[in-house]
């Protein structure tokens, strides 16, 4: 994938629309990126955690029972295998040793699901960073065992009870913590969202997913795959994954939620420091996502995959509810793993269109594992 | 030279200091709050035109702009109301960007030019992304004012200044609007640093929150903007109050 250009922009998307007081750290993050990722010594160190703390390369998993049943080949990358249960310690590890590394003491995310949350909080208590996260209080009450997880770590967990109360409104509070805190404290923002450089560094940070997933399956089954499929909520773990392949012949598909299909419904606009689709009203205001996944409930996206969509590169369906709930009790049915809700959504859209992919192999990345989902899980389907 | 600067200019070489209060528009009361500000001694006033995600904002701001957002505002009824508000001092729109972004910014702007208003200050719009909007207020001579931060680096605040039209916005602390018990330190040290480079009127806001914080900031700063202490005591007691604070500030500026 290329480089955004020196605005920040993928294409018309992108930028960096924050308060002048995060300009200078924004710009600061920027050269700071650009040099470490340039240093062999800082890839060095990074490569290490990743692999002797984080646990990578995380394996490839064929679902035997499942494509024979869809009539495909279903290969998931198992990213759920990470240290933390999820993609996310790609990108806080990255993150969190160049913040060490600028000399800040102190780090602030924001999270949904409390997968981003569990993982900064992991590489604070790793790095000997001091922690705080913000959450909507909706997610709070939803995801009760992760907020505990983050204070075992030793993180502050603070509920946001402003607009929505979900991960957009945490966004907005961990912004605003930055800017008063900015001169010793990084955000270690969760998704490749945000003003400039963020969504370029958190992609770099998870492009190891789609580097590793390449020569996995060429090493494996002697070719690409033929379709590429991921959930997006701003889209951190399809970016990853996409990199990878965005230069094979293979088909990118990024699965947004019904009530929070940014790509699908939403208009170019610009919050969180980013100009991209976003889900809103007819004057402008940011409409509330909703689905059943927390780590989904977002009305943005990534600039890049708002670049993708443009060019036709990548497509943007949605899935809703109902075909979640179903996909997410079919892996665990038939092939032994529960998926994150946030996964069941690229399943989802696997098991509808599986008609129409008949034959081909299609690459899933199984960006986190279902343990925080099953209380939810429980009190839908009744236990 | 625009309208709002040219009046600043003047309300300066008067040996007076700048008070700008803020009221959000669309809460209960908020035009007869505007019309109060400027009978008590205001030099311009900002209207705020509330969003779903005001970064910048702190509980109080916050709380306005969602009260205001639930009783149905909306950028097109304020500024229908703001062309009825003859209240004899310049008005200018305190926005997030998207609200400009999402009709666009010749049709934004001409919106605010048929209204009648001075100009507009967009926290989230930085000198680096201003270019198409400043464009589209020039042509109409609108004045874009620019905010400067306690963490700009020299090198930067020349640069924001002569983009500055109408006034330069001179962010008090690190940290969004809210009332704080005393002024930060970081207030009159940046005004002092941007007056050293700009003779645009330099106003301090962000954290500036009584008549005594306000004296302080203008030993340096040309003016004030008087934000969460007028919205909090329009939310609690309505407009006359505000007209009452902002008289007790005005003569408070006065006495120096």
């Amino acid at each position: 994938m290329s480089d955004p250009s020196d605005a920040g922009r993928f294409g018309e998307f992108g930028g960096r629309f924050v308060p002048e007081t995060l300009v200078p750290a924004c710009q600061e993050l920027e050269a700071a990126f650009r040099e470490a990722w340039g240093d062999p010594i800082f890839r060095g160190e990074l490569d290490a955690v990743l692999r002797e703390y984080a646990g990578r390369p995380s394996i490839l998993t064929e679902c035997r029972q499942l494509g024979e049943q869809l009539g495909i080949r279903l290969v998931l990358k198992r990213e759920d295998l990470n240290h933390t249960g999820s993609h996310k310690i790609n990108n806080v590890l990255g993150q969190t040793l160049l913040a060490k590394r600028m000399g800040k003491k102190r780090i602030v995310a924001e999270t949904g699901a409390g997968q981003h949350g569990v993982a900064s909080a992991t590489a604070a208590a790793l790095l000997g960073l001091e922690c705080k996260v913000y959450m909507g209080a909706v997610d709070v009450e939803r995801q009760a065992l992760n907020v505990f997880r983050m204070k075992l770590l030793g993180a502050e967990v603070e509920a946001v009870h402003s607009g929505s109360r979900t991960l957009k409104d945490a966004v907005n509070e961990a912004m605003r913590d930055w800017v008063a805190t900015v001169e010793s404290t990084h955000y270690c923002l969760g998704s490749v969202m945000g003003p400039h450089p963020y969504p370029w560094m958190v992609r770099e940070f998870h492009r190891v997913i789609g580097d590793e997933a390449r020569e996995q399956m060429r090493e494996r089954f002697g070719n690409d795959p033929d379709v590429v499929v991921a959930c997006v909520g701003g889209g951190s773990n399809a970016i990853g994954i996409f990199s990878g392949f965005v230069d094979t012949n293979a088909r990118l598909v990024g699965v947004e939620p019904a009530g929070g299909a940014a790509v699908g419904r939403g208009q170019p606009g610009v919050v969180h420091g980013m100009r991209s689709y976003l889900m809103q009203d007819e004057y402008g205001q940011v409409l509330e996502a909703h689905s059943v996944s927390a780590g989904l409930d977002y009305p943005g996206v990534g600039p890049e995959h708002s670049y993708l969509a443009s060019i036709g590169r990548a497509e943007y369906p949605s899935v809703n509810d109902a075909e979640v709930i179903a996909a997410f009790q079919l892996l665990a049915r038939t092939e032994g793993i529960i998926p994150a809700l946030e996964c069941a959504h690229a399943l989802a859209w696997i098991v509808r269109a599986a008609p129409s992919l008949a034959g081909q192999t299609i690459l899933m990345n199984l960006s986190g594992r279902g343990d925080k989902d099953v209380g939810q899980m429980m009190e839908i389907l009744g236990s | 030279m625009t309208h709002l600067e040219d009046h600043l200019r003047a309300v300066r070489a008067n040996g007076r200091k700048i008070l700008v209060p803020y009221v959000t528009g669309g809460l209960s009361g908020w035009e007869d709050a505007v019309r109060a500000a400027a009978a008590s001694g205001a030099d311009a006033i900002e209207i705020g035109i509330p969003f779903s995600d005001p970064v910048m904002d702190g509980p109080v701001i916050q709380e306005a702009s969602q009260r205001a957002l639930d009783r149905g505002a909306t950028p097109v009824t304020i500024l229908q109301s703001v062309r009825h508000l003859d209240v004899g001092v310049p008005l200018v729109v305190m926005c997030y960007y998207n609200s400009v972004h999402h009709p666009g910014h010749e049709r934004f702007a001409s919106q605010l030019k048929e209204a009648g208003v001075s100009g507009a200050i967009i926290p989230d719009l930085p000198l680096e992304e201003s270019g198409p909007w400043c464009e589209a207020a020039d042509e109409l001579g609108l004045a874009t004012v620019m905010l400067a931060a306690p963490t700009a680096p020299d090198d930067r605040l020349p640069r924001i200044c002569a983009r500055a039209r109408g006034f330069v916005y001179s962010v008090g602390l690190l940290g969004v609007t809210g009332e704080r018990s005393a002024l930060a330190g970081t207030a009159t040290a940046l005004a002092r640093r941007l007056k050293a480079v700009t003779d645009v009127p330099v106003v301090v806001g962000v954290g500036v929150s009584n008549a005594e914080q306000a004296v302080e900031a203008c030993r340096v700063a040309d003016g004030v903007v008087q934000g969460a202490s007028v919205v909090r005591r329009l939310l609690e007691e309505g407009p006359d109050s505000v007209g009452e604070y902002v008289s007790i500030v005005r003569r408070a500026l006065d006495a120096g």
